[in-house]
C-alpha cells in the first residue's frame, strides 16, 4: 500500500501505469486528483503552503488505506500528497485504487479522500491579497467522512 | 518523566515554537489535564489553547481524545482541524 508525501509534482499517467502493471488480476482502476484553485471563500488565491506532521502523516494514510481494504474488495491503493509551496493549477493529491471490478474501486477511492480530508495531518496556509491565512476545516468535509459510518 | 509536545499550523505560530519537552506531574494523566496545564501557563499558551478555538490532538501519532491517557515518553501533538487534500 504505497504512500508518498513529497514536495515534487507527480505524473498521473506514470503512477497509474506502474500501479496497474503490478497485478494482472486488476480489472478496474479509479483515481482522484486534487488541484490548487485560484479562488477560495471568495478571495483570489496567489498560492499556498502545505504543512504536515512527518511520521504521523504516513501512518494515518496507511491506516486509511488499510481500512478501505477491510471495507471493500479492492486489490491495492496508492496515495501521493504534496507538501510545501504550491500555486493555482498545481496538483496536490492523487488517490488510485485498483480492483477486479469498478464498484469497489469507485467507493474505496471516495472513502480514502473523505477520510484523508478529515484525518490526515495536513494544514494549508493560503496567500491572498490581504495576506496569508490558515485554511479552516469545512463542516461539509466532516459530513462527507461521517456518511461512511451510517447504517 | 517527560513527554515531547509538538505544535502544527496555527498552534505552532501562536506558540512561537514547533515543540517542547514537558515534565509530567501527578496532576497530568490525560489529554484534557495536559491541555488545562498548558493553557494555565498564560501568554502564548493561553492564546493557542483558548477554549474558543478548535484544537485537535494526537498521542504517539494517533488521533486522540480528551480522555486519552498520557504517560512518560509519549509524543503529543496539538494542531487545528486538518485541511489537506
Amino acid at each position: 500500500m504505497p504512500v508518498k508525501v513529497q514536495q515534487e509534482d507527480f505524473d498521473v499517467g506514470a503512477e497509474i501505469a506502474a500501479f496497474r502493471r503490478a497485478d494482472p488480476g486488476i480489472g478496474a482502476i479509479a483515481s482522484f486528483i486534487g488541484l490548487v484553485r485560484d479562488v477560495n471563500e471568495g478571495d483570489a488565491i496567489a498560492g499556498m503552503s502545505l504543512e504536515h506532521y512527518p511520521g504521523m502523516t504516513e501512518k494515518a494514510l496507511a491506516g486509511i488505506i488499510d481500512e478501505a481494504k477491510q471495507r471493500w474488495d479492492i486489490i491495492d491503493a496508492l496515495v501521493i500528497h504534496r507538501v510545501g509551496a504550491l500555486k493555482p493549477l498545481d496538483q496536490i493529491v492523487l488517490v488510485v485504487v485498483s480492483g477486479a471490478h469498478r464498484g469497489a474501486t469507485f467507493a474505496a477511492c471516495e472513502f480514502i479522500m473523505d477520510y484523508l480530508k478529515t484525518r490526515a495531518p495536513f494544514w494549508k496556509k493560503e496567500q491572498t491579497a490581504q495576506g496569508a491565512r490558515w485554511v479552516e476545516a469545512r463542516a461539509s468535509d466532516d459530513q462527507a467522512a461521517e456518511r461512511w459510518n451510517q447504517d | 518523566m517527560s513527554i515531547r509536545i509538538l505544535y502544527f499550523g496555527r498552534l505552532r505560530e501562536e506558540m512561537g515554537i514547533a515543540g517542547e519537552m514537558f515534565e509530567l506531574t501527578g496532576d497530568v494523566g490525560d489529554v484534557q489535564s495536559l491541555r488545562a496545564r498548558l493553557a494555565a501557563r498564560g501568554g502564548s499558551s493561553a492564546t493557542a489553547f483558548d477554549p474558543g478555538k478548535a484544537v485537535r490532538v494526537s498521542v504517539n501519532q494517533d488521533l486522540a481524545r480528551n480522555n486519552t491517557p498520557i504517560k512518560a515518553g509519549d509524543e503529543i501533538a496539538f494542531f487545528p482541524p486538518v485541511s489537506g487534500g
